[in-house]
């Protein structure tokens, strides 16, 4: 009796060890970071040549983030000074965008980040100079390059109640995901058709809103800060769902004024200054 | 933890100074209530039809109280307390629910020809299977029999003129002398009821097929082992009282037990069952004339689990001890479609994929002092942990609750004692306990919920407490030749009562609600539940029946609950001889005076209600035929209750038929 008893309780403990059942829900619509750079563009001047990449293989309009090779004679090169223009041509000037300095990165690498601000029709208008110094020679390249539009407004141009132009740029969430994601954005001023400096200890409010679920926005969002030591914007964007939001902002200046942008009530159901995320 | 040791030396002390040698077989284990189920299809008792759902048997007990959000799916509560409170269970096996918005409790995905009865206890008493506050409903099924009868063969059709409701089942039964088998399928299907006055009550359709097997296996004279699977699936089933509906729910529940008995043990009986269930439920709106976006959301909740229960006799002490443990994951979520093709879906999830991992013991004495008193104390310490993997889930909840870790364990108490008194015609029982139960999926890990009833998201609260309740109960019953009487009250103290606080800082989520609740511990409830019963044999065929109940509830925040039954009343009169039996049924609510605005309540009117009805039932050799006829809601009377979900109207007046051919 006690072994037969025994016996089942074991044969019926087996069953306690089975695998947990697969539920079939939908994996979550999120695009995993990928490492890998691609091509976009090779700069060719006599014996060497420039070769630029980034993550999607593409420049588009807003922030993009740029890694840039340089090949002589077949091998790479990374102990010079190097330095990029980027011009628009449009019908009655010229005129440049935000941009970083290239940096030297590590081994062969070098980085640094344009902020296109628009494209032309057909993806072109842009023109990229790289200028560098090898051995003592000063050498310059230029290439039209393709900038594609961008599917949403990750870039705004606008001009402020001080009469100043702006370029306001998002450059994170890069991978938003239903969670409190650190926002980061760059802020700069058309000082003239080629400079475009960054702006300085201004507070951008943030308040963003799901046009197609009745404008509705979202909890624990923060206004985005200057942080000195990269000179960006940062705050909390808090994202509750995956589609597509709008970014409503308002630009306030030092002194506390509103230079650009409106709170969004019942009737104002955008401010007029304005990014949007779609996930 | 200390706590808890406590509670255990209490009990192992009280088993030790009342040893004393005698020969008892109560095992009397205090449940307030049973209801028959499988026989009731074999006897012609007008009261149930063959074919009643089991949410329509559940409403005859007076204890249970049926929420109705459609018109299949009712939820049960007991005490005025909601699921949340309660432990429903399979023949001890856990199983949840897959739907945020309560559509499915869990009697839903069982059918009368699975169960052969349900046994309801309340508050403490109910803490058998695992921790709960209001008690619990279990829904025992048949065991096998090795009576060497051989084969049996049932079938039921049933018709309803109300929805053109059609339900028809079939089981087959073999008893061998080491094999038993049995297999039944029943099927019903009803389109949209028609409320007093003839209103069609759009969207209240439903179908549903549900099958059950067993297979039994005597392994010798005292052990036997039983494996048995139900598979319950309904589609196109309506919620009137909701913005959605449902086109699947499915439940897959399976299990293995192994039985050993012998009545001249002092072990004499131990149980061990190992079980799995399965549950989807998909939530559609597509076919609702206008939602404001269309949504997807389905759901899944899954179960794995076993126990071992002993029963254990030492001089008039029986014992039962019950060890067990589950793991659950829940899992849901929403999809919205844009109205602007170009724009990427919109997806969250609403029950951020929660895993819960529940162990627990178990121990109850039943001593009986002598013929005329007998006392039970019963205790279970429970440990319960929710754990969220999933890192998009964490996050989401990380948005209202950065410091919120990936998993918080509780630990639950449970102790309650009961005394019971007997002399002549009458019959005291006393009793009392403490209780503690965890927060449900929905409560704690709810990620915007919406809530028809009062037009609110819901948000979970990762942080609550576990509730606490104090708990008194009373019942006297009275039997005398032609007079039985019973009387009973149970007095609820409930701490960190759990309920939505509105948050104004917050806003909705879904389009057209009000704003956003969030679950938190109000300070304190009370809760009062009471009902008086009698029954009065007036000759050999004639009995009379009468029920009153009354409940009150209110918080510590001087505001009514929500849910608490008004006055309720029940007059019925029985006919029965020979073969026949007849059924006039008087039964209804009084106003609805005590209700909470706050949640959505509203003065739900008084109401009364006739029903009428009668079997007849022909015996031959071989054969049994029950014929049921009856008419619910004679007058055709429109009326809502205080549970209806958004007052939706329930049915008017029904005729029904039910047929059931027994073959043996």
């Amino acid at each position: 009796m006690n072994f037969k008893h025994i016996f089942s309780i074991a044969l019926v403990s087996l069953l306690l060890f089975s695998c947990e059942k697969d539920i079939e829900p939908v994996v979550e619509p999120v695009t995993q970071a990928s490492n890998q750079l691609t091509l976009v563009q090779e700069f060719e001047n006599g014996e060497q040549t420039i070769e630029v990449y980034t993550k999607s293989g593409f420049f588009y309009t807003g922030y993009n983030e740029i890694s840039i090779k340089l090949k002589e004679n077949g091998s790479y090169v990374n102990d010079f000074t190097f330095s990029w223009m980027p011009i628009m041509s449009m019908m009655t000037m010229n005129h440049s965008c935000p941009k970083s300095t290239i940096q030297h990165k590590e081994g062969d690498w070098f980085q640094g980040y344009i902020v296109f601000q628009m494209t032309g029709m057909d993806s072109s208008g842009w023109n990229l100079e790289f200028t560098y110094t090898l051995d003592g020679v000063e050498y310059t390249v230029n290439e039209d390059i393709e900038v594609m539009q961008s599917a949403r407004q990750n870039v705004t141009v606008f001009t402020g109640t001080d009469s100043v132009k702006y370029v306001m740029a998002l450059i994170e969430p890069k991978h938003p995901e239903i969670a409190i994601n650190e926002m980061v954005v760059g802020l700069y001023t058309m000082q003239s058709m080629m400079m475009f400096p960054k702006v300085e200890n201004y507070t951008i409010t943030l308040d963003p809103r799901m046009p197609s679920m009745d404008n509705h926005s979202s909890p624990n969002n923060t206004d985005l800060v200057f942080h000195p030591e990269d000179g960006f914007y940062r705050g909390d964007l808090s994202l509750t769902m995956t589609g597509y939001w709008v970014l409503n902002h308002k630009l306030i200046n030092e002194e506390g004024e509103v230079l650009k942008g409106d709170d969004v009530t019942d009737t104002n159901l955008q401010s007029s200054l304005y990014l949007e995320l779609e996930f | 933890m200390k706590n808890s040791l406590v509670f255990l030396l209490c009990f192992v002390s009280f088993t030790l100074f009342s040893q004393q040698e005698e020969k008892h077989d109560s095992t009397a284990l205090n449940i307030d209530e049973v209801i028959i189920i499988a026989k009731s299809k074999l006897n012609n008792y007008g009261e149930q039809k063959s074919l009643s759902s089991i949410d329509e048997f559940l409403e005859r007990s007076n204890q249970i109280s049926m929420i109705k959000r459609g018109s299949y799916a009712w939820e049960p509560t007991i005490n005025n307390m909601v699921s949340d409170r309660l432990n429903v269970t399979i023949d001890g096996m856990q199983i949840y629910g897959a739907c945020t918005d309560k559509m499915d409790p869990v009697t839903s995905y069982v059918d009368v020809s699975n169960l052969d009865k349900v046994v309801i206890t309340s508050g403490q008493e109910g803490t058998e299977n695992s921790n709960c506050i209001g008690g619990s409903i279990d829904m025992v099924l048949p065991s096998s029999n090795y009576s060497n009868a051989g084969w049996k063969t049932n079938i039921d059709l049933g018709y309803e003129s109300n929805g053109n409701y059609l339900a028809s089942g079939m089981d087959v039964r073999y008893s061998g002398k080491k094999i038993f088998g049995s297999a039944d399928v029943i099927f019903r299907k009803a389109g949209n009821y028609r409320a007093g006055g003839g209103e069609e009550v759009q969207f209240s359709q439903f179908q549903k097929i549900n099958s059950s097997f067993q297979l039994g296996y005597l392994l010798s004279e005292n052990h036997k082992l039983e494996a048995f699977m139900i598979y319950d699936k309904a589609t196109d089933v309506g919620y009137t009282a909701l913005p959605m509906d449902v086109s699947l729910a499915e439940a897959k529940i399976i299990s293995l037990t192994h039985f050993y008995h012998n009545k001249k043990n002092k072990l004499y009986q131990w149980q061990t069952k190992v079980y799995m269930n399965s549950i989807t439920h998909v939530m559609d709106d597509t076919k609702r004339p206008e939602v404001p976006i269309h949504m997807d959301m389905p759901g899944w909740s899954d179960t794995y689990g076993f126990y071992s229960k002993i029963n254990y006799r030492i001089g008039k002490h029986h014992l039962l001890f019950n060890f067990n443990g589950n793991h659950n994951r829940s899992i849901a979520e929403m999809t919205m479609y844009p109205n602007d093709p170009t724009e990427n879906d919109m997806f969250m999830y609403t029950w951020p994929d929660v895993k819960t991992k529940y162990g627990g013991l178990y121990i109850k004495d039943h001593f009986m002092i002598d013929n005329n008193n007998s006392i039970s104390l019963n205790g279970r310490l429970g440990i319960h942990v929710n754990r969220i993997d999933n890192k998009v889930g964490l996050q989401s909840l990380q948005i209202y609750y950065p410091t919120m870790e990936v998993s918080r364990q509780r630990a639950l108490n449970s102790l309650s004692l009961n005394y019971e008194w007997k002399h002549n015609a009458y019959k005291i029982e006393i009793g009392g306990g403490y209780g503690e139960r965890a927060p449900s999926v929905s409560e704690g890990y709810g990620f915007y919920l919406f809530n028809s009833f009062d037009n609110y998201d819901y948000i979970g609260n990762p942080f609550l407490e576990n509730e606490q309740s104090l708990e008194s109960s009373l019942k006297i019953n009275y039997n005398k030749n032609k007079l039985s009487l019973e009387g009973r009250g149970s007095y609820f103290y409930i701490r960190n009562y759990i309920i939505g606080q509105i948050n104004p800082d917050l806003v909705a989520m879904t389009i057209g609600a009000d704003g956003v609740r969030v679950y938190h511990d109000l300070p304190s409830a009370t809760i009062f539940s009471s009902s008086l019963s009698g029954s009065y044999k007036l000759n050999d065929e004639l009995v009379l029946k009468a029920s009153l109940g009354y409940n009150y509830g209110k918080g510590s925040n001087k505001e009514d609950l929500p849910l608490v039954r008004p006055i309720s009343y029940l007059l019925e009169m029985n006919y029965n001889h020979k073969r026949l039996t007849g059924i006039i049924r008087f039964r209804g609510d009084g106003n609805q005076t005590h209700y909470s605005m706050d949640y959505g309540e509203d003065e739900t009117p008084a109401y009364s209600v006739l029903d009428v009805s009668s079997g007849y039932k022909w015996i031959g050799d071989k054969n049994v035929v029950i014929l049921k006829v009856g008419i619910d809601n004679i007058l055709d009377k429109k009326y809502s209750t205080y549970s209806d979900w958004n007052n939706i109207y329930r049915q008017g007046r029904n005729v029904f038929m039910n047929l059931s051919y027994l073959l043996r």
